[in-house]
């Protein structure tokens, strides 16, 4: 059914449509509507079966899922940001164990500076906590991937992250088709867990495991990783038969990336989330005038599609990747995965560390991004639209008096005085 | 289930980890020596018969007692009970009151007409036993329950010894004494009564294969004691033998008994009872010093009987006596005074010790006659081979337990003479002593339960005038047995191992699963009653 | 005047007795008892948590024909219990994090109850550290939602499972690896302390109890009452640990008795916030007689030794003794001469 509907609202009218038994949460911006829409579905009697557990932190909140999802229950809870990172220790104790709960993330910036706004620092913390982590391009695909992700995570046994952007999906209104239960139904069939706490078939779930085996644990979630990889095009499409639309979003997305124009294309950018329209959006422009461009959008992030990625870049010239995130001391952090995708295409990679905090990508910008990849100026790694002015004159300001004083603050009355 | 890859394992697998290897040391279940039994006379196991007494299995427990004592609703009378004196439990609260339970086992057996069961198939050899007192009838009893045939021959008109001749009635009612001895002439023990044995070397002549002299120590010490033509003096076993064969002395309306003991004490209480509205026990030292049991002095006190402390008898004469005053000196002995007093009294009662007639073994030069009593060896055999003794006959103290415990030893020996074969005395365990009991888990007595074990605790003076233990008080009194250094199936150990290595295979059966068994040793630490040692490893 | 009858086997504070009727007996008198933590698992010698756990869950088990799951925190009794490859559990136990165990119960609880497995009841248990310290958090917030939680704190009193450090439950003047008996104070802080039962009353849940290893029947009482309530409950049980402790491994539960004899651990319940019951002391002990055993104790005694701290530590005591009313006044007439060296 289509309604003009916030991201958040649709999103959680989807959870419900999942039918989970334990829903946890802890508030924090910008996943607040989320869980709150939850609340009073939970409560007006529209989930059959279902617990919602306020708790008091999310290092709770992941840990109730925890206790929930090995009890058999189909668990959900969402975050963003720090409270990401107060969950950190359960999030990877989740995966270790092997229990498929599904998160929403809600992207947001991590502090300090203290930032509600939208970027990918939260999740890219994460890149490595053996949770799958999608990505939406839009709150229709926000909404649908959520239904893939209990179906994914429940078959392999494994817990996915489903990021959307803050504020720009969660809050966004948009016209939504809201999913009939029945089709979920035939979607998502009720939770077999792979292990259970039961007393009529006891087992003890969180051995301690040393160096005799350690590895191969690892290296089995390296395993469930790559069957994701294999799993996500084919549920997709079952997806696809059922609800009549890729759950990832338009364009080729069979769950793992999305091509556009990608086939003929000498430069490509890459992106993750809700970007990916605007850059569509110009890549449009730029093809009406002729020139050969396209875009690849990453759903599946983790697992990694070293492959698909592969076969859409296998053309280009140049390829560069627009991050949400980057990582001090080196740069790009897509970019790197990106790169090891294609060590053996002969083309340029370039990092646009851009939107941080919140800062808007406009279609400007990702003009200015193709202007100078097609003039050859666009270096190794750039931070879009910096304003060099501020830096400036921090860094006068460190050099000349140690005690400097704070530097966010140093930078917002620069901003005022201005 | 298809579990995860060693995070998700399945239940009580460790038992493959043998945790035993790391042990230093193993519990090991014993079997101590428990005080009561280590002071037994009679060797019995107390401990052991109280533990099913505790259950209310009262045959069981009479037939576990009577392994060692045949006499035990006597006993549970006259016996002082050095059990209750050693008990452990005195250092607690009280001792335990064994004697009153022994009575009341002894008493339900009587009532319950429970019988000795000889299994063992005749052996065809003949036994003369000469007087039936405890230690005869001990003996003869266990000669029987092996399978020998046995002969009591007894001077008396009636069975018993000391226990009908020297024991007032009121302590020992005769039907109780008749009814234990004709639970021993059941299994076939023939009792010869009016036959005195004049020549012990002339018997074996009769065909027995050996003879136990068991005399009792019917002769009264005599005195010098300077006395009128007329004075009325007579001698304390004289006089408790003529009032049990019912033909009791005159003895006037004020009588003074001369001497501590425990005879002398029955004397006073028996001439009360014949009619003395004054009985008055002389004896030379304190009450510290003299030689009966406080039981008896506190039973003559509450009938009246007055003491006259540190005084002696220095001269008899018709309705009077002189006493003398006596002084401690510095070492404690008691003195002259030179100080003197005169009572009124028709007759004077000596009860200044008793002697054993062992004109029997006369001119038997082989055997030895020193300080009165028969010199016997470790076997309690005599010079004479084939010629045993015991009770008063021999050294050593002169109580009927004691002369059960001789006749039980005595009967073993022979035995083994019989078959030409050494006795061996079984080793005796370690004692459980105090320090090794943990007295926590002794819990206190229900407030329900206490009037009633106050109750019983009184009526353990086997006197005939309180009544003993019904069923019902004797199995709390049982139950307060700590069980020393024996299992009483508390489970104390199955519980409190840390690595469940104790395997309880019933109430009251454990084992140690070596397996697993860490050597910690808390089961020893709070096994109540000290019941399991610690014992290091050899590697 | 005679003296008072004082003891009497049937009834007694042993594991059993032969003579009890079925139902008088403990759980842990039966031959066939669950044995919740069973042989094989690496406990150290005369390990009072090993126990502890195994006396707690079985009589869990019992009161609930065997229905428990039970979550772990991380700590010794987790990592003795469970090494890879082999468990030593015979219940559905789970084992997430040090600081979780409360809220991983919390959602065992609500997924049994969205499933309508209203039978199946939850158990949390961790140590002192993981329930006084890292996990009060997630522990406070399942007593305030009032979840359907046992939880279980077995408190030895110090992180012995990193190698005897000091935690929010380690008593003044202990000595730890963090808290060394050297310098002016030495041994732990007398700190305001961290007395989580008194906490958890705080929170108003339905029942909170300390117990010790010391006395099976209590413990099991309190267990299986816990059973009968719904909602947050919590159980606080004394269990030492002869490693941190510097005790006899075959002093453990002796250790656990002098505690509360001596009224340094006051044995009670509370429902709703309220004291209920206190269980007397029977042989009252100055606190030397528990201490002097502990090496961990060690530098009060002695030449140079500490009488002012011992002075304080009895004051500690005394005060329990005084506001948990721990004396019956009969109690307090015993003498006590005449106890067994072992008692």
């Amino acid at each position: 059914m289509l309604k003009q509907i916030e991201g958040s609202r649709a999103v959680a009218e989807t959870i419900a449509a999942c039918r989970p038994a334990v829903i946890c949460a802890y508030p924090i911006s910008p996943q607040t509507h989320i869980v709150e829409a939850l609340d009073e579905i939970v409560r007006m009697g529209q989930i059959d079966d279902c617990e919602f557990v306020n708790v008091e932190s999310e290092f709770s909140a992941m840990s109730v899922a925890i206790g929930a999802s090995a009890t058999g229950a189909r668990a959900y809870t969402a975050t963003a940001s720090q409270g990401l990172l107060f969950m950190v220790e359960p999030v990877y104790n989740a995966s270790g164990l092997g229990l498929p709960i599904v998160m929403t993330l809600a992207n947001r910036a991590i502090g300090a500076p203290i930032n509600i706004w939208n970027d990918h620092s939260d999740a890219m913390s994460q890149r490595d906590s053996g949770w799958i982590q999608l990505y939406a391009q839009d709150n229709q695909s926000a909404a649908d991937l959520h239904i893939l992700a209990f179906r994914l995570a429940e078959e392999i046994s494994l817990p996915v992250m489903v990021c959307m952007d803050g504020f720009i999906l969660t809050h966004a209104m948009e016209e939504i088709d809201i999913v009939d239960r029945d089709l979920v139904d035939k979607f998502l069939p009720p939770f077999v867990p792979r292990q259970v706490l039961d007393p009529a078939d006891p087992v003890s779930i969180g051995a301690m495991v040393g160096p005799e085996a350690f590895t191969e644990v690892r290296y089995l979630a390296h395993v469930k990783q790559l069957q994701a990889l294999e799993l996500l095009p084919k549920l997709s499409k079952e997806f696809e038969e059922i609800f009549g639309r890729r759950a990832a979003g338009e364009h080729d997305a069979d769950g793992l990336i999305t091509k556009y124009f990608t086939d003929d294309a000498e430069i490509v950018l890459v992106a993750l989330g809700s970007v990916l329209g605007t850059i569509k959006d110009v890549v449009d422009e730029l093809r009406a005038t002729g020139q050969k461009v396209g875009a690849l959008g990453i759903t599946s992030f983790r697992p990694f599609p070293l492959d698909a990625v592969h076969d859409a870049l296998v053309d280009a010239k140049k390829v560069v990747v627009v991050e949400r995130a980057f990582a001090p001391g080196i740069g790009g952090i897509v970019s790197s995965n990106i790169r090891t995708a294609i060590t053996n295409i002969p083309c340029q990679i370039f990092t646009a560390v851009s939107g941080l905090g919140g800062r808007p990508i406009t279609r400007e910008l990702i003009r200015k991004i193709f202007a100078s990849t097609v003039a050859g100026t666009m270096p190794a790694l750039t931070f879009t639209d910096l304003n060099y002015d501020l830096i400036d004159r921090e860094i006068e300001r460190t050099n000349q008096n140690r005690r400097s004083g704070p530097m966010a603050e140093n930078l917002l009355k620069d901003l005022g005085a201005k | 289930m298809d579990k995860p890859f060693a995070i998700t394992l399945n239940i009580g697998s460790s038992l493959a980890n043998h945790t035993g290897s790391w042990r230093n040391e193993r519990p090991v279940y014993v079997n101590r020596l428990p005080p009561c039994n280590d002071a037994c006379p009679a060797g019995e196991d107390v401990q052991g018969w109280l533990y099913e007494g505790e259950a209310g299995n009262y045959e069981q427990a009479w037939r576990n007692l009577v392994r060692d004592n045949p006499l035990p609703a006597i006993m549970g009378r006259i016996c002082y009970h050095p059990c209750q004196t050693a008990c452990n439990r005195a250092e607690l609260d009280e001792a335990v009151g064994i004697n009153s339970v022994e009575r009341f086992l002894g008493d339900e057996a009587i009532k319950q007409n429970w019988q000795f069961n000889v299994t063992a198939a005749p052996t065809g050899k003949r036994i003369l036993i000469i007087g039936s007192g405890p230690s005869g009838l001990s003996a003869a009893y266990h000669l029987a329950l092996k399978g020998h045939s046995v002969t009591i021959r007894e001077s008396a008109a009636a069975p018993g010894g000391m226990m009908r001749y020297g024991i007032p009635a009121y302590r020992l009612p005769r039907e109780i004494l008749d009814a234990e001895i004709s639970r021993i002439v059941n299994m076939g023990v023939v009792i010869e009564c009016n036959t005195k044995v004049e020549n012990a070397e002339a018997t074996f002549g009769e065909g027995f294969d050996a003879v136990f002299l068991a005399i009792g120590a019917h002769l009264g010490k005599r005195a010098f004691i300077p006395a009128g033509d007329t004075a009325r003096i007579l001698d304390a076993v004289s006089v408790l033998h003529m009032t049990a064969d019912g033909q009791p002395p005159m003895l006037g309306r004020r009588v003074v008994v001369y001497g501590g003991g425990n005879t002398a004490l029955d004397a006073a209480r028996t001439a009360r009872r014949l009619g003395a509205y004054e009985a008055i026990v002389v004896y030379r030292r304190t009450q510290e010093k003299m030689p009966a049991h406080e039981v008896e002095l506190k039973e003559a006190l509450d009938e009246g009987i007055v003491m006259r402390w540190l005084s002696t008898v220095s001269r008899v004469d018709e309705g009077s006596v002189t006493i003398e005053k006596m002084a401690l000196d510095e070492k404690g002995f008691p003195q002259p005074t030179g100080e003197f007093e005169n009572l009124d009294a028709d007759s004077v009662i000596l009860a200044l010790g008793q002697e054993v007639d062992l004109s029997v073994i006369n001119g038997m030069t082989e055997v030895n006659v020193d300080d009165g009593v028969v010199e016997v060896d470790g076997f309690l055999m005599t010079g004479r081979r084939g010629l045993f003794a015991g009770g008063d006959a021999v050294p050593g103290e002169r109580t009927a337990t004691n002369a059960i415990g001789h006749g039980k030893h005595a009967a073993r020996a022979i035995n083994s003479w019989l078959q030409d074969q050494s006795f061996v005395h079984a080793d005796r365990p370690d004692l459980a002593s105090f320090d090794r009991l943990n007295t926590w888990y002794y819990s206190d007595a229900p407030k329900t339960v206490r009037p009633k074990l106050d109750a019983a605790r009184r009526a353990s003076n086997f006197s005939e005038v309180v009544q003993g233990l019904d069923a019902e008080t004797a199995v709390f009194e049982a139950r307060r047995c700590l069980s020393c250094g024996n299992c009483f199936g508390c489970d104390n150990c199955f519980g409190v191992c840390p690595d469940n290595a104790v395997i309880k295979i019933e109430s009251g059966k454990y084992e140690i699963n070596l397996d697993y068994c860490k050597g910690c040793g808390i089961c020893a630490n709070e096994c109540p009653c000290g019941a399991i040692d610690m014992e290091l490893e050899r590697s | 005047m005679s003296t008072p009858l004082k003891f009497y086997q049937v009834g007694s504070f042993a594991v059993g007795n032969r003579l009890l009727a079925e139902g008088q007996l403990s759980e842990q008198s039966h031959p066939d008892r669950t044995n919740s933590l069973t042989s094989g698992h690496r406990a150290c010698q005369g390990c009072g948590e090993a126990l502890g756990a195994r006396y707690a869950l079985d009589a869990a088990m019992a009161a609930t024909d065997g229905k428990i799951v039970a979550v772990n925190a991380t700590g010794c009794l987790e990592v003795f219990s469970t090494p890879y490859p082999e468990t030593s559990w015979r219940l559905p136990w789970l084992h997430s994090l040090f600081g979780n165990a409360a809220a991983v119960a919390t959602g065992v609880a609500a997924a049994l109850r969205a499933q309508g497995k209203s039978d199946i009841r939850v158990i949390a248990q961790g140590g002192d550290g993981g329930t006084v310290d890292i996990g009060f958090g997630p522990l406070s917030g399942m007593f305030e939602r009032n979840d359907d939680v046992l939880y279980i704190c077995y408190d030895n009193e110090a992180y012995m499972n990193t190698g005897v450090q000091r935690s929010g439950a380690t008593p003044p003047a202990a000595r730890t690896n963090t808290t060394h008996a050297v310098g002016t104070n030495p041994g732990a802080s007398f700190t305001q302390g961290k007395n989580l039962p008194v906490i958890a009353m705080a929170h108003g849940i339905p029942y909170v109890a300390t117990a010790t290893v010391a006395d099976l029947h209590d413990l099991e009482a309190k267990v299986k009452k816990a059973m009968t309530y719904r909602g947050a409950r919590y159980l606080h049980i004394l269990v030492p640990c002869p490693l941190g402790w510097g005790s006899r491994s075959e002093e453990t539960i002796q250790l656990a008795r002098m505690a509360t004899e001596c009224g340094l651990f006051p044995v009670f319940e509370a429902e709703y916030g309220e004291v209920i019951t206190t269980k007397k002391i029977r042989r009252q002990v100055p606190v030397e007689k528990y201490l002097k055993p502990q090496k961990r104790f060690a530098h009060l005694f002695g030449t140079n030794g500490h009488p002012e701290l011992l002075q304080a530590i009895q004051a500690i005591a005394d005060k329990n003794i005084t506001k948990y009313q721990l004396l019956e006044a009969d109690a307090q007439e015993q003498d006590t001469s005449k106890e067994s060296s072992r008692g």
